[in-house]
């Protein structure tokens, strides 16, 4: 007890536990709960506990608290030897090597031909299954989280409706293709529904966007949720026109080209598909990536990192909002076409929210607003599940549990993301140094007219 | 109201409508009443300033005249190239301003009063950011790179470079906002908002927070600002010093309501004003 001002207060003296023995309980105890999760009994009706039995009264649980310690040990070691520091001040000079030619023009053309060659080359010698992952997942995947990345990544606008668009997109596919049962004035290719689809989505993103940009952060989320519900039911509901639960009531016809002498129809095989997916992408990432260092691009970050002051300097902010919303509204169309004609059968199952969850979290691990950290971040998220489950690496039911746990340790670690822009980097440590606002799209409005 | 005895003698462009006419401009937020019946006039090629205490409904006038706040009474006018602009529209009852986008391209550009850079951005992209919205750019241009995105580009970078020649900072222009120093910061804000090629130039405590040497420095860029570059310039400040140097009149707010304007040194010798304002802060 001591007196200050008069008032008697409680110094609390607390016994001081060793940081390391308390480091030590966390990886203990991640261990245990890890062998709770991985374990395959499951509770019986009359006894709850029997997973908690099956999981800590086994010789296995030994091994994971063994794992438990031994990592306690690795970054304990790391700790104390500094090995984090030195390994930074050791490499600083290869790094700034690094950098410089990383930088260069002609070493990023060299990496990007080296790409492409491997994007076109190396498919050819995967399993079927690793194509069919490689088109059915990632592919897809790595369009929509292109697009995206738009939204969240360069205007900052948290969309969670995201998949709707990719619904809305494949339906009109179906719709044009004749698979649906209300039939179209005229049946199209699937060539010709690309552009028609992009328009679709575009005017659906426009509808959305323009009486709900004004709202921000949270608010818009919700509302993103909203309208993905709205699109979801009415693809349930409206049987005569969707085929509700059923899905589509005719397969979605493959692409095929019938132009100027040349003859080519897509099949069931991946491989042709992802050659499709792959040149679509990389228009997609052509015309983006010269859209990101633009005037249009510019004013997206003007927009995210300081509205107000985007606008007190000339920048339509609600119009540079809208228009980065349908650009990935409509991305995300153009993907929905390329999946429905790819699978040949859509039902509203096929999208549900979970998806743009999903869609999301890749970009964020990948790295918001950077073009290429999008695409190796959800490419890696989508195809390692499938390396989990071909090769047996850990079970069938773990595989979401896993991919969350990398995305939990991500955050962690490296919360900017697998390959972050540098601009997104700047702006996490200026937000840690509380100059400024990680997302903006939390912040307050200064105030409206009270009218 | 005392000293409304210089406006008259003010005036150096007469028969031309002013460039900034606030006529009875009240503002309230619920029980309080921020702005009081304001006047307040702006001829071309003038440097004025707003003055009085904290919470006198500086800044609140700034964003009426921005478009954030809309004013509850009163017109706000603005006559550029013969053509005059209502700030404030709508029937008594349903009153809208102008977005801030709209005001800044009619040709009115601010600075804030806490710096609001892009703070993650290069100084360079600070500028250029506000000087490409003069552009008509749309998102099919930028990417097909179709001639006119680049000749707006290329027009832009030139705009940039020379603006940040203006206010010195030619060699910072690789360098992000967040790491400059204050005063820097304050003068990039400036030259952003000139990049929007304002006829009126609003500055809200542009001296805040700046060194001797640098306030200095600042009221040769007012200066500069306003004669080479033609802009006229309103700006609210709490340096007398500054303000007695710079400014051509000067207004005095109280309590939202204007208690005295004319020539600086008549203003600081107003007893309404010397009770106000200048009284506290000469003691400081």
């Amino acid at each position: 007890m001591s007196q200050v001002g008069g008032l008697p207060i409680r110094v609390k003296q607390s016994r001081k536990v060793d940081p390391r023995l308390v480091r030590l309980f966390g990886w203990l105890v991640l261990g245990a709960l890890l062998r709770l999760m991985t374990v395959t009994t499951e509770g019986t009706s009359t006894n709850h506990l029997l997973v908690v039995d099956a999981a800590f009264k086994s010789t296995k649980l030994i091994g994971w608290l063994v794992a438990g310690f031994i990592m306690w040990v690795l970054t304990e070691l790391w700790r104390a030897r500094k090995i984090g520091a030195l390994v930074t001040s050791r490499t600083t000079g290869v790094r700034r090597q690094w950098r410089t030619v990383a930088d260069r023009a002609l070493s990023r053309r060299a990496a990007l031909l080296a790409v492409v060659v491997a994007a076109i080359v190396l498919p050819q010698f995967l399993s079927e299954f690793y194509q069919r992952v490689l088109v059915d997942q990632v592919a897809v995947f790595v369009l929509l989280a292109v697009g995206l990345n738009v939204v969240v990544g360069w205007a900052g606008l948290l969309d969670l409706g995201y998949v709707a668009f990719f619904a809305i997109g494949a339906y009109t596919c179906a719709y044009f293709t004749g698979a649906l049962p209300v039939a179209p004035p005229f049946t199209l290719n699937p060539f010709v529904i690309l552009p028609v689809a992009v328009v679709v989505c575009l005017v659906a993103g426009l509808l959305l966007g323009a009486p709900t940009l004004r709202l921000r952060g949270d608010y818009l989320a919700i509302v993103t949720l909203g309208f993905h519900e709205i699109v979801q039911l009415f693809l349930v509901n409206k049987n005569n026109w969707t085929g509700g639960n059923q899905g589509v009531s005719k397969p979605v016809p493959h692409f095929s080209i019938n132009l100027f002498g040349i003859h080519y129809k897509w099949t069931l095989a991946s491989l042709p598909y992802w050659y499709l997916f792959i040149g679509m992408l990389a228009i997609v990432v052509f015309l983006f990536s010269r859209l990101e260092h633009s005037k249009v691009g510019r004013s997206w970050t003007a927009v995210r990192e300081d509205e107000v002051a985007a606008a007190a300097n000339g920048v339509p902010t609600v119009k540079y909002k809208l228009m980065a919303f349908a650009i990935g509204a409509s991305t995300s169309g153009l993907a929905g076409v390329l999946y429905a004609s790819r699978l040949g059968y859509i039902n509203p199952a096929s999208f549900p929210v979970v998806l743009s969850i999903s869609v999301l979290s890749y970009v964020i691990f990948g790295g918001m607003g950077s073009i290429i950290g999008v695409i190796a971040g959800s490419a890696l998220l989508t195809f390692l599940p499938a390396v989990f489950q071909e090769q047996n690496i850990v079970r069938q039911e773990d595989i979401p549990m896993w991919i969350g746990a990398i995305l939990v340790t991500m955050m962690l670690v490296r919360p900017q993301g697998l390959i972050p822009s540098r601009r997104r980097r700047r702006e996490l440590r200026l937000a840690s140094e509380g100059v400024a606002d990680a997302d903006a799209m939390s912040e307050a409005p200064e105030g409206r007219g009270t009218g | 109201m005392s000293a409304t005895t210089a406006a008259e003698q003010v005036p150096r462009h007469a028969g031309a409508s002013p460039l900034l006419a606030v006529h009875d401009v009240t503002l309230r937020f619920g029980g309080l009443t921020s702005l009081d019946h304001v006047d307040l006039t702006v001829e071309r090629g003038a440097i004025l300033a707003v003055i009085g205490p904290n919470g006198a409904g500086k800044t609140s006038l700034f964003n009426c005249l921005t478009g954030v706040y809309t004013p509850q009474e009163g017109t706000i006018e603005l006559t550029t190239d013969g053509a005059t602009t209502q700030l404030v529209t709508g029937s008594a009852r349903r009153r809208r301003s102008r977005k801030p986008h709209v005001v800044n391209r009619i040709g009115v550009a601010r600075t804030f009063q806490n710096i609001r850079l892009f703070a993650a951005l290069s100084a360079f992209d600070n500028v250029k950011i506000a000087a490409e919205t003069r552009g008509r750019t749309g998102p099919i241009g930028a990417m097909l790179r179709l001639p006119n995105a680049r000749a707006n580009d290329a027009s832009s970078d030139a705009l940039t470079e020379e603006l940040l020649d203006f206010v010195a900072l030619r060699p910072m222009a690789d360098e992000v906002a967040s790491s400059l120093s204050y005063g820097v910061q304050r003068r990039l804000e400036i030259a952003r908002a000139l990049a929007t090629l304002p006829r009126l130039l609003l500055l809200d405590e542009p001296a805040a927070g700046t060194n001797p040497t640098e306030k200095l420095e600042l009221e040769r860029l007012i200066r500069r600002i306003n004669a080479e570059r033609g802009v006229t310039v309103l700006l609210i400040e709490h340096d007398m010093r500054l303000v007695m140097s710079v400014a051509d009149e000067v207004t005095v707010l109280n309590f939202g309501k204007v208690i005295a304007r004319g020539r600086p040194a008549e203003v600081q010798r107003d007893p309404a004003v010397v009770q106000a304002y200048l009284g506290t802060a000469n003691d400081e």
